[in-house]
């Protein structure tokens, strides 16, 4: 099974409009939407949901005023400055929270207890060409890895239970925990950048970050024509680091214009030039090795 | 006053703005830090600098357990509610995972043995550059491979001491983006007017009305995509703080790190403009 993860360090830089593209290029694919935070591919692929399940990302500790004597010994125990005394009781701040549990296991008045945090949601949904596993990640809630290790764990289950060769996963900004559980076992990682300064420094700590893993990188250029100085360079340094660019795609603003009528770029313009370059894209991914 | 600049789409142009915010306010000669949060992959400094003031790493514990003291009891694995200690009873085997591990300080405590002794780890480095005598930057910046940045956002956002401070938000609507909003009084949300852009502008716009934040928003690339966001903005009676108008010349001095606000300086007009209006309709 070819597992591919799109991500690109910097955010912005085109991976969900590229993902859309794959998964209306394909047939018997899933895709994973594993930007849980902000997840965007639903604006294209329109998909129904099939299945629709809560999720816990962790725990909160709650205090019992009825049973706090105010000794303050749960604030000197906490490690994230989450409990202090405030309008002169003890109170938890439930944003800065980790949840460990701590305070609840040393409270001599068992006064704290652990609440879970399940506002979130994981789906399974189906689009016009496949199987889709996405989630909602509650506002504000900690654990964006837990909830993306989710769909990328369902991704590859649905893709077993259909036979389906190819898994394509959208994923998170960044190099922390939600790019980690995005990458974690996938075969390829595309990282799509742009020719800025920003965009090229932010590349290669996530192709840093793929290394670690062990997981081989191709590079894409987005919007390749807005700087072809910081192109080249880009390309000179992929060249020396022994990582093939295998593609550039023009700035088109048809791009959005698509993402306006819920399409993806291929199927809106498919004579365009960047579609001809996703498409050319798609084929050298999927080829046999 | 801390101002967070910040939105639930990365690559809206966030960075873009709180450094030419920074360079408006600089040259107006306010007592200023501009702290770069987005520790995963900062960019300020591609931007602005100055002379380099210090670099000061953030460390953490690990946990380490000692064989020769450890009873095999399993309190530790039965404390560790980030099933960061691996624990084989028959197999006399006890081990912590470290990327699991947050630092909580539960299995010392849970520790009947002593068994339990600490490592240092960095997560990451905060990086302080004097601009100029009235100004700093700061820069939060996580190792590859941490997991989380929430550490470093909040020791490089203590660090900053000026009067106003600044803060270059992560993308998302988690913990690093929390970290560094519900650390200021108030939050410029960047966005640009496509569907992407409306959808990550609401989910941060709920995440920060949760929190109780008064906020703001900058429509990034104005005159591309279409006007759903305007209407939302109606709807909602959120204040329009600022509008960015796509601009290749924009694009293109942006993808060479430099401030608009210095190669275009008509835009410093707009920039120092928008502290007013924040500080009008945060009346603080």
């Amino acid at each position: 099974m070819n597992q591919i993860a799109i991500i690109s360090g910097k955010g912005g830089t085109g991976k969900t409009v590229l993902s859309a593209s794959f998964a209306t290029l394909a047939t018997n694919l899933v895709i994973g939407d594993c930007d849980v935070e902000a997840s965007n591919l639903h604006l294209i692929l329109t998909p129904e949901k099939i299945t629709e399940e809560k999720f816990v990302t962790g725990h909160k500790a709650v205090i019992d005023y009825n049973k706090c004597n105010g000794c303050e010994e749960c604030i000197q125990y906490c490690r994230f400055d989450a409990i202090s005394i405030l309008n002169s009781r003890v109170t938890i701040s439930v944003t800065d929270c980790d949840g460990c549990k701590l305070c609840s296991r040393i409270c001599s008045e068992k006064a704290i207890s652990m609440t879970e945090s399940d506002n979130s949601q994981w789906f399974m949904s189906k689009y016009r060409k496949g199987n889709m596993v996405h989630a909602r990640l509650a506002p504000g809630e900690e654990n964006s890895g837990k909830l993306v290790n989710k769909v990328r764990e369902e991704t590859r289950r649905i893709a077993r239970e259909n036979k389906s060769e190819l898994i394509i996963i959208d994923g998170p900004p960044g190099t922390g925990c939600p790019a980690i559980s995005a990458i974690t076992s996938v075969s390829t990682a595309v990282v799509v950048t742009e020719p800025t300064c920003s965009g090229f420094h932010d590349m290669k700590r996530v192709v840093d970050l793929a290394n670690n893993f062990n997981i081989r990188s191709y590079v894409i250029i987005n919007k390749y024509d807005l700087n072809p100085t910081v192109t080249e360079q880009i390309e000179q340094w992929c060249r020396s680091n022994g990582l093939t660019v295998i593609g550039k795609l023009p700035f088109d603003s048809n791009v959005i214009e698509a993402m306006i009528n819920s399409k993806s770029i291929i199927e809106w313009d498919p004579q365009s030039e960047i579609s001809k370059s996703i498409i050319r894209i798609f084929r050298i991914l999927t080829e046999k090795d | 006053m801390k101002i967070a600049v910040a939105s639930g789409k990365g690559g809206t142009g966030k960075t873009l703005i709180s450094t030419n915010l920074f360079r408006t306010l600089e040259l107006e000669k306010a007592e200023l830090s501009l702290v770069d949060c987005d520790a995963e992959e900062p960019n300020v400094s591609q931007f602005i600098t100055g002379n380099l003031k210090g670099v000061n790493p953030v460390m953490s514990n690990i946990p380490e357990i000692d064989e020769e003291r450890c009873s095999f009891c399993g309190r530790c694995h039965e404390y560790c509610n980030y099933h960061a200690i691996v624990f084989l009873p028959t197999a006399g085997y006890t081990k912590v995972i470290s990327e699991l591990c947050h630092d909580c300080g539960a299995c010392i405590i849970a520790c009947p043995d002593n068994a339990i002794k600490l490592n240092e780890r960095q997560l990451g480095l905060i990086t302080s550059f004097d601009s100029n005598d009235h100004s700093e930057i700061i820069e939060g910046c996580i190792s590859v491979g941490v997991y989380s940045p929430v550490p470093v956002i909040k020791e490089a956002i203590k660090s900053a001491i000026k009067e106003t401070v600044i803060l270059d938000s992560p993308p998302g609507i988690s913990c690093p983006f929390v970290a560094t909003t519900t650390r200021a009084d108030y939050i410029i949300l960047v966005t640009e007017p496509t569907p992407f852009g409306l959808n990550d502008l609401k989910l941060a716009a709920e995440t920060l009305t949760r929190l109780n934040k008064k906020f703001g928003v900058i429509v990034n690339r104005a005159g591309l995509g279409n006007r759903e966001v305007y209407q939302w903005f109606e709807e909602n009676k959120i204040p329009l703080l600022l509008e960015i108008p796509f601009d290749r010349e924009i694009a293109r001095t942006y993808s060479q790190g430099k401030l608009i606000t210095d190669e275009l300086p008509g835009y410093r007009k707009a920039f120092s403009g928008l502290i007013n209006k924040i500080i009008s309709l945060n009346t603080l």
